[in-house]
């Protein structure tokens, strides 16, 4: 049906440029004045709900005494942290050339560790909320193959309770929301900090970009091959997401001519996503199919940021370093449908091995509160058969890689100064299922502290519930 | 594929040979019982017959038994993984490979898992290889509150997977046994009174007429038979506290019932009362999200309340990966470092996946610990098995050392260098 309508504007907007009605110049070149027709599909706000999320009041911090792993593969023992103005203003071995204002709050992080705010690329919080209950579930429009014009960001329930656990035991400090992956285009996605607010324009990652959820193999043939219509194939599934980006190469043409009519909002993601500014999140298992995926984004000029779930990526290693595409995975998860039964926990350790971008996900309320644990894994079954990889580097498959999968790197993922001041003191290795997040800064802002209860947040929801306000 | 099959079929000839096999010494190792006790430094376990004879720190070895020295590494007893559909399914998502439900069946309670287990599936290959030796597989879905009857197998690679068929009968109230009771919470439980009512009628005249106002069929009443004569536990998944009180009221109308609590996210609010009923609970660890409106009171500290009010808790039906039994039970000794929060020690962990589940189960006699006369499931370790980089290098089932590679160990092999050769990949088996 969807699909349908898009045909039909497209042949509408044909039509009306045959006839001249669209064009901007006449045959000498003399400008004309655009209609206002032009007009609106030109000049319209690309930024029509901006984040008013502003960082909380933090004090100035040093954290001393503490090993610190800095997102980028650096690791300091006794390392000392300051975080200043809500930014990281050094990360340093000693405090001798650091300078640490008057009333800084000081932290002996002796025996403790330190690590950016940890990330997760591909998480429903909020489009698929607690309770887990059918008025609650808007992470998928599985009423069409392709719905790029959705935005997850319309579904975001801003009291899930599940961002406060992300915080308290999985140090996340920002999330990307995707949609399902029900289509083959599902809609954008949002990057948001994990800081609870009253709206979703609070929780909004300011200047992250936006990313568009793709989807290969079984969902959406599963999902449209039962309403009996396309893509009911793994071949209907290319042949759709084509057809739609020969419409996208269309429009972009149109608008680049000055020549819409019209705004499309689906055409208008695609477009983003062809312009190199909204970054593809492709869900893919299988590696034959993530390797066609990379042909068709070379068909139509775009890039894949990020394949995730990719439990095939060990196999084609080589190809996703050559298309500097992550592979956002699960450590180990295996075999709960066919497309992932050849899911191997090793998974992780080839791609790295290969020289591969590595990126560990969740896709779960549950798994989001222990990425480093399922980091931590997979580098012991990495180190099983002889790959072995540094805490420092594994560190980075949570933090700075995942940044960049989403494109927020630049401004978050790793200790380096000026970087956001996103930051977990943990109780003891990260690495180690024995350790949890003891604090967690938010833009500088201490955001929880498990030594005070009152820095535990608690959603409206679970306000006068059993439980409210418990250690979780 | 085939040819796994084949391999691992001559593997299990080998394994029903003779009981030679079935001794081992594990010397100098970090010798963890399972019985809740805190490791030992330098241990010994001895096998034989397939059974455990001694562990601890000084055990005579007799002469002509196979001896493996550990060099210190950890070994503990195989990991006991209750409420799971291991041997059921082969893959979740595929239908016709999945006998975990039957919501067409005309039958409930009578239905009996231990046809369904097939002992060379991956998901069992999988599991042993994390140290997974035994498993309570239950039935987890009819059109009725019954799912039917668990068996308890081994995850041996030879062709006797039962260790115990109808080993206990499985129930669903709450919020999912209310859609399979007609809608609410108030027909699960005329539903479960009333069924069990009928098996005590029947058990009376188990050959006789029956009234002509039943609603269960004769062989789902018989299935209930031992259910109401506390001949076979009883394992209700419940999470509300207020459904949990309802389980434990169960006993006034029906004191023989051996009751077991599955599920329990509020457990912790009802834990003295548990404690006092003497009900057991296989907890779903970890959970602290409303993920339902029975599930509002959720924690991770759960568990370490139920256990510290003195209620029997052991770790169970964590969903589809049994080897993250480990992960589980060391996140909540993380929590006894987390202010507020309730965890176990590690000897209480351990024993919350190794012989707490087999005592809940009521075979704590037979496995579960390495305590004399256990079977000989013993597992060495690279290191702290709770501990997330460790993973076994050795897994014993009745003194008998497993294969441990399946399909993942083969795929690993084949892509460790992914870029193919003079041949395909293929070729590379």
């Amino acid at each position: 049906m969807r699909k349908g309508a898009l045909l039909t504007m497209a042949a509408l907007a044909l039509v009306l440029s045959g006839t001249g009605a669209g064009l901007a110049k006449d045959k000498d070149g003399d400008k004309k004045e655009d209609s206002a027709a032009v007009k609106a599909a030109r000049d319209f706000n690309r930024n029509p709900y901006p984040s008013t999320y502003k960082p909380y009041p933090g004090r100035p911090t040093l954290i001393t005494g503490a090993t610190v792993f800095d997102g980028l593969g650096g690791r300091i023992e006794r390392g000392v942290v300051l975080i200043r103005d809500g930014k990281i203003a050094a990360v340093a071995g000693s405090l001798a050339d650091l300078d640490v204002p008057a009333g800084a709050l000081k932290i002996d992080g002796t025996g403790k560790f330190v690590t950016p705010g940890v990330i997760d690329v591909h998480s429903h919080l909020g489009v698929y909320p607690s309770p887990g209950v059918d008025a609650n579930s808007d992470g998928n429009e599985a009423t069409a193959p392709t719905t790029p014009e959705v935005w997850a960001e319309h579904s975001v329930w801003p009291q899930d309770p599940g961002f406060s656990r992300a915080l308290a035991n999985g140090g996340v400090t920002s999330l990307e929301i995707l949609p399902g992956s029900a289509n083959l285009m599902g809609g954008r996605s949002v990057v948001l900090k994990n800081v609870y607010s009253r709206t979703v324009q609070g929780m909004k990652f300011p200047g992250a970009p936006y990313g568009m959820k793709m989807a290969c193999g079984e969902n959406p043939k599963r999902v449209y091959g039962a309403k009996g219509r396309m893509p009911s194939t793994r071949m209907g599934n290319f042949a759709v997401n084509r057809a739609t980006w020969i419409k996208a190469r269309e429009y972009r043409a149109k608008r680049d001519a000055g020549k819409l009519e019209s705004r499309d909002l689906a055409m208008e993601t695609l477009a983003g996503v062809l312009d190199g500014e909204i970054l593809v999140q492709n869900h893919c298992y299988r590696a034959d199919e993530m390797a066609q995926v990379l042909d068709m984004a070379k068909e139509f000029g775009y890039h894949v940021s990020a394949f995730h779930h990719a439990v095939e990526a060990y196999k084609i290693g080589d190809l996703l370093k050559a298309a500097d595409t992550c592979s956002a995975i699960w450590s180990d998860w295996w075999g709960f449908k066919m497309e992932a039964y050849d899911a191997i926990p090793e998974n992780a350790g080839i791609l790295w091995k290969a020289g591969a971008c590595v990126v560990i996900h969740s896709d779960d309320e549950n798994g989001i509160q222990r990425l480093n644990q399922e980091a931590a894994k997979a580098q012991g079954d990495a180190r099983r058969i002889g790959i072995t990889i540094p805490d420092a580097d594994v560190i980075g498959w949570f933090t700075h890689n995942a940044a960049k999968a989403i494109g927020v790197d630049k401004m978050t993922g790793s200790l380096a100064p000026g970087m956001m001041g996103d930051v977990v003191l943990w109780n003891g290795n990260p690495l180690s299922v024995y350790t949890r997040p003891e604090k967690v800064w938010v833009d500088g802002a201490l955001l929880f502290d498990s030594q005070n209860r009152k820095l535990r947040p608690v959603s409206d929801f679970e306000l006068g519930q059993p439980g409210e306000g418990d250690v979780k | 594929m085939k040819r796994l099959l084949l391999l691992t079929a001559a593997l299990g000839a080998l394994a029903a040979m003779p009981a030679q096999a079935q001794n081992v010494a594990i010397t100098h190792a970090k010798l963890v019982i399972g019985d809740g006790s805190e490791p030992i430094a330098d241990g010994t376990v001895l096998v034989q017959g397939g059974k455990v004879v001694a562990a601890g720190p000084v055990v005579a070895i007799p002469p002509g038994v196979p001896t493996i020295d550990a060099g210190g590494k950890w070994v503990t007893p195989g990991l006991v993984v209750a409420v799971t559909d291991l041997g059921l399914v082969d893959v979740g998502a595929v239908e016709e490979s999945n006998d975990s439900d039957a919501d067409k069946s005309p039958f409930s309670a009578a239905l009996d898992v231990s046809a369904a287990i097939n002992p060379n599936d991956q998901p069992i290959q999988v599991s042993r290889g994390g140290g997974v030796t035994r498993a309570a597989v239950a039935p987890l879905g009819t059109n009725s509150i019954f799912g039917g009857q668990g068996a308890v197998i081994d995850l041996g690679a030879d062709s006797n997977a039962v260790t115990k068929a109808r080993a206990f009968q499985y129930v669903e109230l709450g919020e999912s046994g209310a859609r399979r009771a007609g809608g609410s919470r108030a027909a699960t439980y005329a539903s479960l009174r009333n069924a069990l009512a009928e098996a005590r009628e029947l058990s009376l005249a188990p050959a006789g007429p029956r009234r002509d106002d039943i609603l269960l069929n004769r062989p789902d009443a018989a299935a209930l038979i031992p259910v109401v004569t506390g001949q076979q536990p009883l394992y209700i998944h419940v999470e509300r506290a207020a459904d949990i009180r309802m389980v434990l009221s169960l006993k006034k109308e029906f004191p023989l019932l051996k009751l077991v609590v599955v599920g329990a996210s509020e457990g912790w609010m009802v834990a003295g009362e548990l404690a006092a009923a003497g009900v057991p609970v296989l907890a779903t660890p970890l959970t602290d999200l409303p993920n339902s409106f029975e599930q509002l009171g959720s924690t991770q500290s759960n568990v370490g309340r139920m256990k510290a009010a003195g209620v029997k808790v052991a770790l169970g039906a964590f969903g589809d990966q049994p080897r993250y039994a480990t992960q589980y039970a060391g996140n909540l000794v993380a929590l006894t470092k987390v202010p507020g929060a309730s965890g176990l020690t590690w000897g209480q962990a351990f024993a919350a996946i190794s012989s707490g589940p087999a005592e809940i189960m009521g075979m704590g006699d037979r496995f579960g610990s390495l305590r004399p006369g256990r079977a000989g499931d013993v597992v060495i370790w690279d290191g702290d098995p709770l501990e997330l980089t460790s993973g076994p290098i050795k897994v014993f089932i009745d003194g008998v050392e497993q294969p441990l590679s399946n399909h993942q160990t083969k795929l690993r092999d084949r892509y460790l260098n992914p870029v193919e050769g003079d041949l395909p990949k293929a070729y590379e088996w």
